[in-house]
């Protein structure tokens, strides 16, 4: 006996009349000015001489690819044959983002900073690219010393310096470019690729899997705790560059790994398409807690320039296995991702924390996947959207409970915070449950950024901005705290920075 | 300390205040009474710098400044405390990251360094006892889910902290049991110091068994109609808000 699935659809649209405005009010619209008016900190070029392909995507292209990075037979043939699925498909439509339609034919497919000689140490990295670290804050020295984590830094999908490395290879962990697994540990990106995220799965999935170019390789062997935070800082640099990232992170039985995506952009006219797939996967007992904190250029004022950021991202949990997505998003003009878990053993559990942040004229669409399959699965879902400006932010969540996942259990909260009236927060949750034993719960609330909160901070001394800070960071404390340390002291001040200047 | 002079203050173009006058002295405690829609509340919004109400006359000068022209945030920066009627619930930061961050604040401003984290302990630790909390709500989210009395505790918890010169309390007793009332009253009292003033907003002469007033002041709409020593408190209890409403009629 099969239950009728359960579908869900709501729309909050925050649309205050303005026949009551008040001083207060205007200081509020000054408000909103300044945030739509605060400039993109990280907007930068740095000009290393690359080696790119000619605009567009065809055969030629994807074998040229294949080519430049002296991949096996089998790698071209996943590529050819994801780019005939791409090319039988269409755009997904039904997100709730209105932009211009990419023009697919009018990208670079690759992209790589001139191969130099072999670098044994940091001081043989061209000084340009260490000045981006810089800007960035990411000294990779200060990294290796202060916090004991490694670093793979990727600039535009060729991977330019592993650390660690031989630390981490005395424990067997593999952590490596995406094209050096491919050359050194082919049996495993062969076992492993696309058996999360198919090529079939979507569109841009599709588009990734027949032009990625690079990207980040994770392997823990079984019963291997990896000892420190793995981290990649990836970052779009060459301009028309489409960045294609492929990601694969394996937790072999009952091994635990936690890994760090952190991102920045420079400043650029044309929008940039980003289409990364990231695919986890945890074996029995293993468990994976995977963190981002994403900004990327988000488009100027009027919302031109910024970049378009279609992510799939999907974990596959075994018996007894976790898998965790953190992210802290402020960045894009486009966000169209979706980080889910197919729950396939039995009691496995899958979570996701997530604040988004949208300001000026960014739109999200953004939340969770949750599929449980195996028996007394158990999955978590907070979501927290902020939105200023005239930014759309969207939940869309699917928790979907098939037949034989008895027992199982959700629990999905999603709120949004507003600020401002010119703005809009939308939950748009689907819940689909075909047994009877298992428990669904949804909450979801939007709130407005109180005038009584900011003037008791005020009364207290604290000035406006100082207020808004707090007050946003307590809002999002729950995801905040389930970041790595050094991580969350980033992505709090990320979230100053992007709600800097909001001072009426 | 504080010298009102006519102040006259209205918001969306109701007139609420009428032309007040006041003066309170360091050292001293005013207690402001009056019925419900005299301009109580308003007059405590409009010292601490809400910018829902409009001044359109008057002026208020408080240790040489002028009040009116500073924001909510220098205001308390230079002294002034409102103990808040309905204190505000900030979900996920704690009360003890709250307070930081304001005492941080008002010492940048200040030009005075970062308050030393074993200090800042110690001095939770000795306030928290005056309300009675000790160390109770440090880590709970400043006033989420708090009781009416926990509330406004930790009101008075924050006053300690902050040291201000001038606090007002506005309605601090409303809401409160007699329990409460007395600790609240303790740490109003034991804060008392010949260099800072209180002014005491309220409803009820109970609260005044506790805080003793130098001076109660009547509000009628929107204006000070008597003036006088605790005494007038109680005659105020006796016999209700009637006779002075109508005194203020005849005059």
């Amino acid at each position: 006996m099969q239950a009728e699935p359960v579908a869900a659809e709501k729309a909050f649209q925050y649309n205050r009349p303005m026949d009551n405005q008040n001083k207060n009010m205007a200081s509020e619209e000054e408000l909103l000015e300044e945030i739509t008016s605060s400039e993109y900190k990280y907007g930068f070029v740095t000009n290393i001489e690359s080696d790119k392909a000619p605009k567009g995507l065809s055969e030629e292209i994807v074998r040229f690819i294949s080519k430049k990075k002296n991949e096996p037979d089998w790698l071209l043939q996943y590529r050819l044959k994801s780019l005939k699925v791409w090319e039988q498909m269409i755009e997904p439509k039904w997100a709730h983002l209105n932009y211009p339609k990419p023009d697919f034919q009018d990208l670079h497919y690759y992209s790589a900073p001139k191969p130099k000689k072999q670098l044994d140490s940091l001081d043989e990295v061209d000084p340009e690219l260490l000045e981006t670290f810089e800007k960035l804050g990411i000294s990779l020295d200060e990294q290796k010393r202060l916090s004991g984590v490694a670093v793979d830094a990727v600039i535009d999908s060729v991977s330019v310096k592993t650390t660690f490395k031989d630390k981490l290879g005395e424990l067997g962990i593999i952590f490596c470019s995406f094209s050096e697994a491919v050359q050194e540990h082919p049996e495993l990106v062969k076992k492993y690729l696309g058996t999360v995220v198919p090529s079939s799965d979507n569109f841009y999935a599709a588009l990734n899997s027949a032009v990625f170019t690079d990207g980040s390789f994770c392997y823990i062997p079984k019963g291997v705790r990896c000892p420190m935070e793995l981290s990649t800082y990836f970052r779009i640099n060459e301009a028309n560059t489409g960045q294609f990232e492929r990601t694969l992170v394996i937790a072999d039985e009952d091994s635990y790994v936690s890994y760090l995506e952190g991102c920045t952009a420079p400043m650029r006219d044309e929008n940039q398409l980003h289409a990364a797939v990231v695919e986890l996967v945890a074996l029995d007992r293993a468990e994976i807690k995977y963190s981002t904190i994403q900004n990327w250029y988000p488009g100027n004022k009027e919302g031109k320039g910024g970049i378009y950021n279609f992510v799939t991202k999907r974990g596959l949990c075994m018996e007894d296995s976790k898998i965790s997505w953190t992210q802290v998003e402020t960045g894009s003009a486009v966000t169209w991702k979706y980080p889910g878990c197919v729950l396939k053993g039995d009691r496995s559990v899958g979570e996701f924390y997530s604040v988004a942040v949208t300001a000026n004229h960014q739109q999200a669409d953004t939340g969770s996947k949750m599929l449980h399959i195996g028996k007394n699965t158990k999955s978590t879902i907070i979501s927290k959207g902020i939105s200023a400006g005239q930014a759309n932010n969207s939940y869309r969540g699917l928790v979907k409970i098939n037949k034989n996942a008895s027992n199982s259990r959700n629990f999905t909260q999603c709120d949004s915070l507003l600020m401002g009236n010119k703005c809009g927060a939308h939950t748009f949750p689907y819940i689909e449950v075909d047994n009877s034993s298992s428990q669904v719960e949804h909450e979801a609330t939007t709130s407005k950024i109180g005038e009584d909160q900011i003037f008791y901070c005020k009364q207290r001394g604290m000035d406006e901005e100082t207020a808004i800070n707090l007050i946003v960071n307590g809002y999002c404390k729950e995801v905040l705290n389930q970041l790595p340390m050094e991580f969350a002291v980033e992505a709090q001040k990320l979230l100053e920075i992007s709600l800097e200047g909001s001072v009426g | 300390m504080l010298k009102i002079k006519n102040l006259h203050a209205s918001i969306e173009e109701t007139e609420i205040l009428k032309g007040i006058d006041l003066e309170v002295k360091a050292g001293e405690v005013h207690a402001i009474m009056g019925p419900n829609g005299s301009g109580k509340s308003t007059l405590s919004s409009v010292l601490a710098g809400r910018d829902e109400y409009e001044v359109t006359a008057g002026s208020v000068d408080f240790l040489g400044e002028d009040l009116l022209d500073l924001e909510a945030e220098d205001r308390a920066r230079a002294g002034i405390f409102l103990a808040f009627q309905y204190p505000v619930e900030i979900p996920g930061v704690s009360n003890i990251n709250f307070l930081k961050t304001a005492i941080n604040e008002i010492r940048e401003k200040r030009g005075e360094k970062e308050i030393a984290a074993k200090d800042f302990l110690a001095r939770v630790k000795e306030k928290s006892k005056l309300v009675g909390l000790e160390g109770k709500f440090n880590n709970r989210s400043v006033n989420e889910g708090f009781s009416g009395g926990e509330k406004k505790r930790n009101e008075i918890f924050q006053m300690a902290m902050l040291e201000p010169k001038l606090a007002i309390l506005d309605e601090t007793d409303s809401g409160l049991d007699i329990d409460a009332l007395k600790v609240v009253s303790e740490g109003v009292n034991k804060l008392k110091s010949p260099d800072n003033a209180t002014i005491v907003i309220t409803h009820y002469q109970r609260l005044l068994d506790y805080i003793v007033p130098d001076f109660v002041h009547v509000l009628a709409n929107g204006k000070i109609v008597k003036t006088g020593g605790k005494e007038l408190a109680l005659e105020l209890e006796e016999k209700g808000y009637d006779w002075i409403k109508q005194e203020a009629v005849k005059a």
